[in-house]
């Protein structure tokens, strides 16, 4: 498997879903070559930054409005 | 034009069908749906930033994110009881989420539907990785840097609204490819294309800001 070929398989692969025989191939190949090692590594290393991450917090005028709005529909629907 | 079948503001499991789900929500879910409104305050406590992450992330405006996090509860207060626990209950909190905010980037083109659209990418040669160097750290360390996550966040936002509506919903929130599809009203194939190319994009843009020189490789010539 040549590096341009590691590269539209690559989603299949970090994902887990590449079939064996595929799989194989692809791991003989990141077994040689140093840069498409560190490509997948890096892909992994990106989504997971991303999973990990709540950059932003709730506007504090959103939080009370939030709570307002929804206590009032909250009363409307159970009548509480 | 595709009619999006996520059109349904909120989504659900036919009940026969539903598999037993272990939900770490269900004790608060259960007290909500009998009118326990301290119950759904905690829900709305637990997941208010999440969903507002989710929605600043698909619609990368604050404007249009809060908009989303209210309907988002709003629908909920709404059809709460009708939950029928086919999935955890923050996964039925991000269908709704999402279909929210899928319907503000519709209103925002003035479209009623997603078009299906002809799409050039699975055509058009992926971009090469070129910025190729181990990062200086794990992500979980370089996150606690705040100028770190303002530039990851930047990076999401400047991705055209194609690829990162892909990364957020696959890669994020867990859609699989087929329910991100058809969310989007793209086919299976273009979605898996259009991850890959925000996946490269990301991946190149993060290296380039949290890569270790020193570990530089030159890409092997195409």
């Amino acid at each position: 498997m040549k590096c341009e070929e590691l590269l539209k398989a690559l989603n299949d692969y970090v994902d887990g879903e590449l079939d064996p025989g595929l799989c194989e191939e692809f791991e003989q190949h990141l077994a040689g070559c140093n840069p498409c090692q560190v490509v997948v590594d890096n892909i992994r290393k990106t989504i997971k930054f991303y999973r990990g991450g709540q950059a932003y917090e709730v506007p504090p005028e959103l939080c009370q409005r939030l709570r307002a709005t929804l206590r009032e529909r909250w009363r409307e629907k159970f009548h509480t | 034009m595709l009619e999006n079948r996520y059109n349904a503001a909120v989504p659900q499991l036919p009940p026969q069908t539903a598999p037993k789900i272990d939900d770490p929500d269900r004790a608060l879910v259960q007290a909500a749906r009998q009118g326990d409104f301290e119950a759904f305050g905690q829900l709305v406590g637990r997941y208010e930033r999440p969903i507002y992450n989710l929605a600043m992330r698909i619609s990368d405006r604050r404007e249009d994110a809060e908009d989303i996090v209210q309907e988002t509860f709003l629908s909920v207060v709404e059809h709460i009881r009708d939950f029928r626990e086919g999935s955890t209950f923050y996964t039925w909190l991000v269908r709704i989420a999402t279909n929210h905010a899928l319907k503000v980037l519709r209103k925002r083109r003035g479209l009623n539907v997603i078009p299906l659209e002809v799409d050039s990418d699975e055509q058009t040669p992926l971009p090469h990785p070129d910025f190729i160097a181990r990062w200086k750290d794990e992500p979980s360390v370089l996150a606690q840097d705040h100028e770190a996550q303002r530039l990851v966040e930047a990076a999401l936002g400047e991705l055209d609204e194609k690829y990162r509506l892909v990364f957020v919903l696959r890669d994020l929130e867990g859609l699989s490819t087929e329910e991100t599809a058809g969310a989007l009203g793209i086919s299976v194939a273009n979605a898996k294309v259009r991850l890959l190319r925000a996946r490269l994009m990301l991946r190149e843009r993060l290296t380039k800001a949290f890569g270790d020189e020193a570990t530089r490789l030159e890409p092997h010539k195409h």
